[in-house]
């Protein structure tokens, strides 16, 4: 395997969702290439830092201004 | 994915019977998750609040039609998602975005250029206000259609066919997307966390 399908395979082996014989390949690969190490590497640690963040709690001018929206519907709309 | 409420079926049920107060405990768990949503697809604050305020009415409105079998966050996701982009229409910024895709399946591989191994973890290297921050800015370097692609499988962790059906496109288009949406992403995080990191981080803790 090559760098360029290195590249173009990363997204369907850091879901696990590849063929098991394209994961030996990749990996034989990763052994003598530095390179694709720190893309792969930085690359699942780009999707595990997205994954993991949670939320900021709204801002408080947004929640208030959410609760008014609901107390004005509730109101006119009691069912 | 925010965790399922223990009792988000009884809140479902009392909803669903006009307890307003159940709907509004129901969203509230929810609502800061719609809004970074909301963020990351238009782009600004001001839509994202738009995007909260319709989403969770129109929810309330259609909450008759809501199956209890399927996830209500599911649901009000799809709600969301369906508001936010009749948003970037009315900008015109799905169509545009829609045209590249015309040059997908062409060899558009995308090359990485930063190879730079990471220093700490993101989450060690600065406060998690300013992780947000940095996360909120990277995404918006991706074109609308691929930051949307990538908010739903990466960031709000639906599964691909999911994405794919919410967005009404392709399975293919959705892993070209994400693939390079991750690999661009990549590239940008490294500026802020590769150990010769040229962006300087919002605070001193690096």
């Amino acid at each position: 395997m090559r760098c360029r399908q290195v590249v173009d395979k990363i997204s369907e082996y850091l879901d696990g969702e590849l063929d098991p014989e394209l994961v030996r390949e990749l990996e034989g690969h990763l052994e003598h290439c530095e390179d694709c190490r720190v893309v792969v590497d930085t690359t699942r640690k780009t999707v595990e830092v997205f994954c993991d963040t949670e939320p900021s709690p709204l801002p408080n001018d947004v929640h208030e201004r959410l609760n008014q929206m609901f107390t004005q519907k509730f109101r006119k709309d009691p069912s | 994915m925010p965790a399922h409420l223990e009792n988000e079926q009884d809140l479902v049920t009392a909803a669903k019977a006009g307890d307003s107060d159940a709907f509004v405990t129901l969203v509230n768990q929810y609502s800061r998750h719609i809004y970074r949503l909301g963020l990351s697809i238009t782009g600004n604050h001001h839509d994202a609040e738009d995007v909260l305020q319709e989403a969770l009415l129109r929810a309330y409105t259609a909450l008759a039609d809501f199956q209890a079998n399927s996830r209500f966050y599911t649901w009000l996701v799809r709600i969301a998602v369906n508001v936010a982009l009749g948003k970037l229409r009315k900008r015109t910024l799905w169509k545009e975005s829609s045209l590249d895709e015309a040059r997908e399946g062409e060899d558009g591989s995308f090359i990485p250029l930063e190879i730079e191994s990471w220093g700490e973890d993101p989450e060690k290297a600065c406060l998690n206000s300013e992780l947000q921050q940095i996360l909120a800015d990277v995404i918006q370097t991706l074109d609308p259609k691929s930051r949307t692609i990538f908010t739903l499988r990466d960031v709000e962790k639906f599964s691909i066919e999911e994405t794919a059906t919410m967005l009404g496109v392709s399975i293919p288009v959705v892993k070209t997307r994400l693939l390079r949406s991750r690999l661009k992403l990549r590239e940008e995080l490294t500026k802020y966390f590769g150990k010769d990191a040229r962006n300087a981080m919002p605070t001193s803790r690096r």
